[in-house]
């Protein structure tokens, strides 16, 4: 088994460009939440050329929405989204300074190509753990948007939170090279 | 005649919303540690026991096992010798939803409206589906379901020439190309037969069934058997990493449909594959 590799966010350049495609990391440190709603948002800030709520550069975000804390705990389950959904405002984000993103499944073609451009990198993580990466966090603070409920914009504070490199900053996708859509052919 | 109350079905339904967000069904269990002595590849061994240890977690603590804890959906046989009381079943049913979100603390993912937004903040309205049985009592199944599935899920209106082959081309594919997005492994149900309305409802009706129970007919039976087979060929694997373990269960349900028309719909379902019944 391969040993996992240690990683601190915000990400330093040298970090994301030393990881590979398919490598296995524990992330600690600041992460912040958007998903569909939060993400519409802080692209029409960056269209109108407002701050967006908490700085970009060097960030790293995570696509999803937690399930209320309950008492005493900080908070309820948590998992990644679907990535994709997320993909027609991504470049701009990155553009913008974004340096990784943890998230569920493939990336287009153009959010992989602005993933190379930028030396940055996604994340994979489990889908359906929540309870499991729920006790991966150990700080959870309103940052914005708190209007939109389990889709506002919370800081989190990563604890050794396990993911996987899906593209690298290179551009190497490891969901592609896993050649699954060759394999449908040789179906029966 | 027997009287039921909107009480108790506000009350049941809370119970099925709980027990479903935070216990993960024993044959769904089963499956998965059955998988563990299967699963060809390490990484997927790995994410099956992180899915078991998730179960674990989720109800020691009493965690939602997913934070998605979906739309609520309900399907209510409701005996024509019992007389319900009190306010109507959808508002009945709504009500035990709200409070089971709010005092579960799970989380509420309904917006009143497509394309303007705004959560309604208590996960309603519910989903729910009613057919009147005989008898003097009331049976409430309750399928809370995330949308990472939902999304990858199809439906096709097909010509009959497509046949056999056609409909398992299509189900194959609906996997193919769900990956990783609907949290595999999966439940795959599929609706073959009826029209545009009925195909969906039929699949979504599938991921009902228990693990191990086929079609009652033969010859759907084996074509169950054969999907399963052919999916887990695809080597998405659990949680999309890779392996050979991309479905639990192929569940098929078919309906008459029109001669010139073969629908077929593919319902995923993630492996937080939640669902609770109870009888009044």
């Amino acid at each position: 088994m391969e040993r996992k590799f240690h990683l601190n966010s915000p990400l330093n350049a040298e970090a994301a460009r030393s990881l590979s495609a398919g490598q296995e990391v524990l992330i600690s440190g600041p992460a912040f939440t958007a998903r569909d709603a939060a993400h519409l948002r802080i692209a029409r800030l960056l269209e109108q050329g407002a701050n967006p709520p908490f700085d970009l550069n060097g960030a790293l975000i995570i696509y999803a929405g937690a399930s209320p804390a309950p008492p005493g705990r900080i908070i309820g389950s948590i998992g990644p989204t679907t990535s994709s959904r997320m993909d027609a405002f991504t470049p701009a984000l990155l553009e913008a300074g974004l340096a990784g993103m943890i998230g569920k499944g493939p990336r287009s073609q153009a959010v992989n190509q602005a993933i190379a451009r930028h030396q940055a990198v996604y994340f994979g993580a489990v889908g359906g753990l929540g309870a499991l990466l729920s006790l991966r966090i150990k700080n959870a603070e309103l940052v914005a948007f708190e209007e939109l409920g389990p889709e506002a914009v919370y800081r989190l504070e990563l604890d050794g939170f396990p993911v996987r490199v899906l593209t690298d900053s290179r551009g190497n996708d490891f969901l592609s090279s896993l050649g699954i859509r060759d394999r449908m052919a040789q179906i029966p | 005649m027997r009287t039921i109350s909107s009480d108790q079905i506000t009350a049941a339904v809370r119970e099925l919303c709980l027990k479903a967000a935070f216990e993960l069904p024993e044959d769904l269990k089963g499956l998965l540690q059955r998988s563990l002595s299967t699963e060809r590849s390490e990484a997927g061994r790995r994410v099956l026991e992180d899915i078991l240890e998730n179960a674990r977690i989720a109800g020691r603590e009493r965690l939602p096992l997913c934070q998605d804890t979906g739309l609520a959906l309900f399907w209510v046989e409701l005996g024509r010798d019992v007389s319900l009381t009190g306010c109507g079943l959808q508002q009945a049913v709504d009500q035990g939803v709200g409070l089971a979100y709010r005092e579960g603390f799970l989380r509420k993912s309904v917006v009143r409206d497509p394309l303007r937004g705004e959560n309604t903040g208590d996960n309603t309205p519910a989903f729910v589906h009613l057919e009147m049985t005989d008898g003097e009592s009331v049976r409430i199944i309750h399928l809370p379901k995330g949308c990472g599935s939902e999304n990858m899920s199809r439906l096709a209106m097909l010509y009959p020439s497509a046949g056999a082959e056609g409909v398992e081309r299509l189900v194959a594919e609906t996997v193919q190309m769900a990956g990783a997005n609907a949290c595999p492994p999966l439940i795959v149900g599929v609706g073959i037969g009826g029209n545009f309305e009925t195909a969906p409802r039929l699949a979504k009706k599938a991921l009902l069934r228990n693990a191990g129970q086929r079609n009652p007919d033969p010859y759907y039976a084996s074509m169950e058997s054969r999907l399963l087979e052919g999916i887990n060929l695809l080597g998405i694997g659990p949680g999309g990493l890779g392996g050979s373990t991309t479905a639990l269960e192929v569940f098929i349900e078919v309906h008459p449909c029109h001669m010139a028309s073969l629908p077929v719909a593919v319902n995923l379902q993630c492996h937080a594959a939640r669902r609770a019944f109870t009888v009044l």
